[in-house]
């Protein structure tokens, strides 16, 4: 589904991401783990557009998106959240899923006219599955800003889900959260994959990691060093010198 | 009563103006470049009622299409740049189109006289309303069903996606971006909206006053186009119609008993009005 190919982002002398390989499969979900500043969060921006890659390639679905604007990856299936939550504050929960309603099939499924200049009736019932299924639907008409801090980690996933995306890239989604709020979020992710999602999951809070990823890729210092199951991350004694802590024992 | 119903055809005028600045400040985009549209919108259906001897409804529209064609042009090279830079690149337009009337002639034999644009001296004879009999009153009724159809326009904008779109973009370029909205796409249309609007202004400015040149369209001009909806607030168009009241109407014509003074009072004043509504008269839904 996603593959990276020697992908390298650099800021001056500062290897971000350096020569990363990486193979996401359909309908997985992928840990992407690391310390602060290995590179994690530049390797989403890098999927994404934000940032340029150095070098290196990225393949979706076996296209190179290197052409492709950071805009019309979304389109391409491509959504995101962001570690530092990015809502449209003054707009209402309800317009910031409208507003994020993107995707290739709503783009075909309404005219330009209806859909730019229409009314809110057309997209409605999908707009209240969203809310339904961020729990969030006794807020609609709540100003984004004015949600708590856990309201807008669910609204912002909600927003990247009304892209309708086939690859979600999740930064840090679980930052700041109580441990019933990640049993929920945990709930989500695992709902998610259900309706047939692939999950890019770049995450440091190892009880959600370890929980539900199939897979998991270690960072450090921009570089891959250890790939495999949770159990084999786990036991693996580099990662666990590098960022698990403790002893290699 | 003339003089009452000018200071409304002024406000009207001006609120147009405003309203163009309105639509493209949603996108956050600060845009010195609408006296530019507005010149543009007069000169044009001047033109055209004058030399080709149209009728002002149909001028109008050309003023409008002028008007938002040289906006659509001028955006995709501005629109690449922000904040100051963008200030300063559109204001750098604006005098462009300044120095471009300053340097214009065009002018034909109409019976005895010649009209049309004569460079520095202006363009004078925009008579089309006294030619045609309009009373004062009427030309201002006239005024204000454009000035009534822009905010209808804008109002609906703000009811539909497109106008939550315009607020995302100027509430978070990078999160607009990565919830797919093309943002080229979306400012641009912003400042071509805009610039009809700014167009149809201008249009009407220059036959109400039968007389523009390029001084009128300077660099004050441009700057109260952007204090309006500023002072005003985002959250609908009639903080920009209320701004404009308040500046026109009050700061303006209402404090000229002052004299010297008024031009003190007038800056004192917006400073005043800014600190106690700081994001506008109606501005953003207070946070919690």
């Amino acid at each position: 589904m996603l593959e990276l190919q020697t992908l390298s982002r650099h800021f001056g002398g500062v290897r971000a991401v350096d020569g990363l390989d990486l193979r996401v499969q359909e309908g997985q979900i992928f840990g992407l783990i690391g310390p602060n500043g290995s590179g994690k969060s530049t390797t989403v921006n890098v999927i994404t557009g934000l940032f340029a890659p150095t070098s290196g390639k990225i393949l979706f679905r076996g296209e190179d998106l290197a052409a492709v604007p950071t805009h019309r990856r979304l389109r391409a299936g491509i959504a995101r959240t962001f570690q530092n939550i990015r809502l449209f504050g003054q707009l209402s929960v309800w317009q910031n899923l409208w507003v994020a309603q993107n995707s290739a099939e709503d783009q075909e499924r309404q005219g330009f006219f209806a859909r730019w200049l229409g009314g809110q009736g057309g997209v409605r019932a999908e707009i209240a599955q969203l809310l339904e299924f961020s729990g969030l639907a006794h807020k609609q008409d709540e100003l984004a800003a004015n949600l708590a801090f856990g309201e807008q980690r669910r609204l912002e996933l909600a927003r990247a889900m009304a892209a309708k995306p086939k690859l979600l890239l999740l930064d840090e989604p679980a930052a700041g959260m109580n441990s019933e709020e990640i049993a929920q979020l945990r709930e989500r992710i695992l709902k998610l994959r259900e309706r047939g999602v692939t999950i890019l999951l770049v995450e440091h809070v190892m009880e959600l990691v370890m929980g539900v990823t199939d897979r998991i890729a270690v960072l450090n210092f921009g570089q891959k060093i250890a790939e495999g199951t949770p159990a084999e991350i786990q036991a693996h004694p580099a990662v666990r010198k590098a960022y698990l802590g403790g002893d290699a024992a | 009563m003339d003089f009452y119903f000018g200071l409304v055809q002024i406000i009207g005028v001006h609120t147009l103006l405003g309203l163009s600045a309105y639509i493209v400040l949603l996108t956050g985009q600060v845009s010195l470049a609408q006296a530019g549209f507005f010149a543009v919108g007069a000169y044009a259906a001047g033109m055209l009622t004058v030399l080709a001897g149209w009728h002002l409804v149909p001028a109008l529209g050309a003023s409008a299409v002028c008007g938002a064609g040289v906006a659509c042009a001028v955006g995709f090279p501005a629109l690449r740049v922000k904040g100051l830079m963008l200030v300063i690149a559109t204001l750098a337009f604006g005098e462009g189109v300044r120095l471009f009337f300053f340097n214009f002639d065009y002018q034909i034999a109409k019976g005895e006289i010649k009209v049309g644009p004569l460079g520095g001296e202006g363009f004078r004879q925009i008579r089309f309303f006294p030619e045609n009999g309009w009373s004062t009153g009427e030309v201002m009724v006239f005024i204000w069903s454009f000035v009534a159809a822009a905010m209808a326009l804008l109002w609906w904008f703000d009811r539909s996606r497109y106008g939550s779109v315009l607020r995302a973009v100027g509430e978070d370029e990078l999160a607009a971006q990565s919830v797919g909205i093309n943002l080229t796409a979306v400012k641009v249309s912003a400042m071509t909206v805009g610039g009809a609007i700014a167009g149809v202004g201008g249009g009407l400015y220059a036959h109400y006053t039968t007389h523009i040149e390029h001084a009128s369209f300077n660099i004050l001009l441009a700057t109260f186009a952007i204090a309006y909806p500023i002072v005003g607030g985002l959250r609908n168009v009639f903080g920009t119609v209320l701004a404009v009241i308040f500046v026109q109407g009050f700061l303006i014509e209402g404090l000229r008993f002052l004299g010297d003074w008024r031009n003190l009072l007038f800056g004192a004043l917006i400073v005043l009005a800014m600190n106690l509504r700081p994001s506008g008269f109606l501005g953003a839904r207070r946070r919690a």
